[in-house]
């Protein structure tokens, strides 16, 4: 511990000098009708060279508004700023004509974002779109432009970076692409690099590599850096500072030990206490009669692209995929981005048809019914799907929602509505939810509304793609307790897919780890966490963020207790 | 560029069958008219006595088993033999010949015209987005695309015409002249002014409107915001990252377009008296000059083939994803 807190205590330097950046009483307004008057409220806060600030908040709290009003990007007229002052060595960015604002932009101040898929143009090639930033900010030649693009994309670990600079972005996975912005904003050496949620959208690996990579970066050219995140583990791995942000307002701003282990403000602790520590894995799980599901040697292929003439790719989704999910068991699937871990998910609900292999449920292979006869079995097996805000019709009235699957298995309309309205009632929404439609709902309570439906079809098995990910911590939390306080209640089996294994921990009693359409682990979560077998469960254990800390001993406690606090 | 002569050969292939089931189509089409072909060529021709058409049917080998037909149909088509008109008492091909260039150089001028107006005014209105300049815009490609085209092309002439005197009001070129060379390239341009306009006017409000909406639609993604982010000026971001992604769905619109505009000028044809392939199907409908109809259906065809593979050819140009995905 004391070592760590050496590590994490800020430059003593820092104080004296001039700071990069100083934001003084920064005030952001939102337009007439939005749901609070400003988005960011009287914000202040200081950036020292070679520092590294985490901004933490959740979605909402206005933390990338701070960047992007640094940057220039607010989409005006409607958001603007509306006080304050953004000071940058002691000059005042929003004072400045916009020609000197743009020469700060990507020169001295630089900001990678957090979609790499989709922040590269697609129809440039990277090493033009980095070189942009050399054509607009120095005077080099276009040789030389070409010859630093190399040697960046070199710097941020890229292999054949000559090559690579001549690929178009499409070309590039995830974690190349997060690399080449990298490249992108270091090209005119900045002296503050602004990262927005840069590893969010990455693979637990990914974004180890990508956090190492920033890290060694900012320490190599000593580079004051902003980095916002919701992830408090991303946090302990990287920041010296911490300023935690609420509704647009600073709660707690101090040096990363005092905020990671004596945490002073309500919200903090909130936050830190919804944090899901790998850890804590069940006991396990007393395995009793008959498996209710069995997958056994389960294989899908995908064909992609072919045409007339082209014979077309094959993709192996899954193979040989194999697994028991016995009544009142959660069976975790993990896995990164394209290990096949949906298309086993959707092959048991029917959503897909594997190739080869069975799928028995309560014995019978329902992988050999027809349509007609698979339809009883669509009841016993239901699904909860990742985005809350596109898997339920705009249109319809969440008790219709919820009601509509009863009601095509024949039962009667109105006792359906009955139904649902108690069912809301059991996933911790008011009864008047029934009669409103799914965007009066935050993301939460529409995932709430998303279990409730599934529930209506008294399924014995529950099917659960990703249900939090899509979530806030504070949110995600909240779900996990309901559904797990449902399996117990009802006694479900429960299928859980996702690619965090900090979740997989908070509900799992089995956990089968998937890489490249195959179970590489399949074991207790007790097994799976203390004493992995697999070289790359290790990995993948060894890439969560924020290992080395532990989450403050009063705060673990507050977890257990809250049980099903309101819904949101 | 191995990808790029892939895309290339794969859709010629394509092409050539295409091509194929148009003719055979155009085979089956000349039987489904009534009676068969002697028939209607015995009427065309005045004489409908039984050993004329008995004589006609040894003469086109109708007699012979239908594929045999096709075989012989199909060497003919590829040897550039449409057949004849009788009304004309020309092959139909010369025909054609004819008339193509004056058809090509209308629709051709007039479909750059209108891309190159639409682009521009479109990413005018996208950049000055809720100004009066974008209002007015907005407006004038509302009209010239409400507004009937036959009723512009009138009044434009009316007013120039007619009225001014600036510019012949109908006509490829001024009749009895005798202009050669340059001289004659300048009489034929003045000619081409108002049906151009009139012509363009209607499509160049179609990709204005088209381009303003998808550049405020790739405006607000994520690589504008990096662009931003990077201090690029303004006009170095909307023509290097904004409009460049905006103009795919422009190609696939003005792509399905160009192959329509050859057959499509009819109405511009007429009113202008502009002696093209339009004007020729007009008149080929009213005469029933079923030879004539065909030929102009089998041309229009390959033009809507060519434009396909030069749009195809154009969007894996500018789009390096479709090179992979075909």
């Amino acid at each position: 511990m004391s070592q760590f807190d050496l590590m994490r205590t800020p430059p003593e330097t820092a104080a004296m000098i001039t700071p990069l950046l100083d934001v003084r009483g920064l005030s952001i307004a939102l337009p007439p009708g939005a749901d609070r008057p400003l988005a960011v409220d009287n914000l202040t806060f200081t950036l020292n060279p070679d520092e590294i600030l985490c901004v933490v908040g959740e979605s909402g709290s206005g933390k990338s508004m701070t960047a992007h009003a640094m940057m220039g990007l607010l989409p005006a007229p409607h958001v603007r700023v509306a006080g304050g002052s953004l000071l940058f060595k002691g000059k005042d960015v929003l004072a400045m004509p916009e020609a000197e604002q743009r020469s700060l932009r990507g020169g001295r101040i630089a900001m990678v974002f957090q979609e790499p898929m989709t922040a590269l143009n697609p129809l440039m090639r990277v090493g033009r779109q980095i070189g942009e930033s050399l054509r607009e900010h120095t005077a080099l030649p276009a040789p030389a432009r070409r010859a630093r693009v190399v040697e960046l994309l070199d710097q941020v670990g890229l292999p054949n970076p000559a090559e690579l600079a001549e690929a178009y972005p499409f070309r590039l996975s995830g974690g190349q692409r997060q690399r080449v912005m990298i490249a992108m904003a270091l090209a005119c050496q900045p002296d503050i690099l602004i990262a927005d949620e840069p590893t969010t959208a990455l693979d637990v690996t990914t974004q180890k590599q990508i956090l190492d990579l920033i890290r060694s970066i900012q320490a190599e050219r000593h580079m004051g850096m902003m980095f916002i995140t919701h992830d408090f583990g991303v946090v302990a791995e990287i920041a010296h500072r911490v300023a935690v942000m609420r509704h647009g307002k600073l709660v707690e701003y101090g040096a990363a030990s005092d905020v990671l282990n004596r945490p002073q403000h309500a919200y903090t602790r909130q936050l830190i206490a919804s944090v899901p520590h790998y850890i804590e894995h069940r006991d396990d799980h007393a395995k009793a009669g008959a498996p209710l599901l069995v997958a056994d040697k389960v294989r899908k292929v995908f064909h992609v692209g072919g045409g007339l003439f082209k014979k077309s790719k094959e993709v192996v989704a899954g193979d040989d995929l194999s697994l028991t999910i016995h009544p009142g068991e959660t069976v975790g699937l993990v896995g990164e981005s394209g290990s096949g871990k949906s298309t086993l998910g959707r092959s048991i609900v029917g959503l897909i048809k594997p190739d080869s292999g069975r799928i028995l449920f309560e014995g019978t292979d329902l992988l050999a019914l027809d349509r007609k006869g698979f339809r009883p079995y669509r009841r016993a097996v239901q699904m909860v799907f990742q985005d809350p805000y596109a898997s339920l019709n705009p249109r319809h009235r969440v008790g219709d929602i919820v009601a509509q699957g009863p009601v095509a298995f024949g039962e009667d309309r109105t006792r359906a509505l009955t139904r649902a309205r108690e069912l809301l009632a059991l996933v911790g929404l008011d009864g008047s939810a029934a009669d409103r439609f799914p965007h009066e709902f935050s993301g939460g309570q529409r995932q709430r509304i998303g279990i409730a439906r599934a529930l209506a079809m008294e399924p014995k098995l529950l099917v659960a793609d990703e249900p939090v990910s899509a979530l806030d911590v504070s949110v995600q939390g909240q779900v996990l307790e309901l559904l797990d306080d449902i399996r117990r209640r009802l006694n479900l089996a429960m299928l859980f897919i996702t690619h965090d294994l900090r979740v997989a921990a908070q509900v799992c009693d089995t956990i089968a780890v998937m890489r490249r359409g195959r179970i590489v682990e399949m074991g207790t979560a007790r097994e799976v966490f203390t004493h992995p077998r697999d070289a790359y469960t290790r990995s993948l254990l060894d890439a969560i963020p924020g290992k080395s800390w532990h989450i403050p001993d009063d705060l673990q406690k507050v977890k257990t207790g809250s049980g099903l606090a309101g819904a949101h | 560029m191995l990808g790029f002569a892939q895309l290339f050969a794969s859709r010629l292939v394509k092409a050539a069958a295409i091509l194929i089931a148009i003719v055979v189509m155009n085979f089956f089409l000349v039987h489904a008219a009534p009676g068969d072909p002697a028939m209607v060529m015995a009427g065309e021709a005045g004489a409908a006595d039984e050993k004329f058409v008995t004589q006609l049917r040894e003469q086109f080998g109708l007699d012979r088993p239908l594929y045999e037909q096709l075989g012989t149909y199909v060497g003919k088509v590829v040897r550039g033999d449409l057949g004849f008109s009788y009304r004309q008492q020309r092959p139909v091909w010369d025909i054609l010949a004819e008339r193509l260039p004056a058809t090509l150089v209308l629709t051709l001028t007039a479909f750059l015209l209108a891309l190159a107006a639409g682009v521009a005014l479109g990413t005018l209105a996208a950049v000055a987005v809720g100004t009066w300049a974008d209002s007015a815009i907005t407006v004038v490609a509302l009209l010239a695309y409400a507004t009937p085209i036959y009723w512009i092309g009138l009044m434009l002439s009316l007013l120039f015409s007619i009225q001014l005197g600036w510019l012949p009001a109908f006509g490829y070129e001024t009749i009895g002249a005798g202009y050669t060379g340059l001289a004659h390239v300048a009489d034929v341009a003045v000619h081409l002014i108002l049906p151009v306009i009139t012509l363009a006017l209607f499509y160049m409000a179609g990709y204005a409107r088209l381009t303003r909406a998808s550049m405020l639609e790739v405006r607000g993604l994520d690589f504008v915001k990096t662009a931003k982010a990077k201090g690029l000026t303004q006009s170095r971001i909307v023509t290097r990252h904004v409009l460049r992604n905006a103009i795919l769905p422009v190609i696939t619109v003005a792509g399905i377009q160009a192959g329509q505009l050859v057959g499509g000028s009819i109405l511009i044809e007429t009113v202008f008296a502009w002696p093209g392939i339009g004007r020729l199907a007009f008149e080929a409908v009213l005469q029933r000059d079923y030879q004539v109809l065909l030929g102009i259906f089998l041309v229009t065809s390959i033009m809507v083939i060519l434009f396909n593979i030069l749009t195809d050819i154009l969007y894996g140009l500018v789009d390096p994803r479709i090179q992979v995905s075909q």
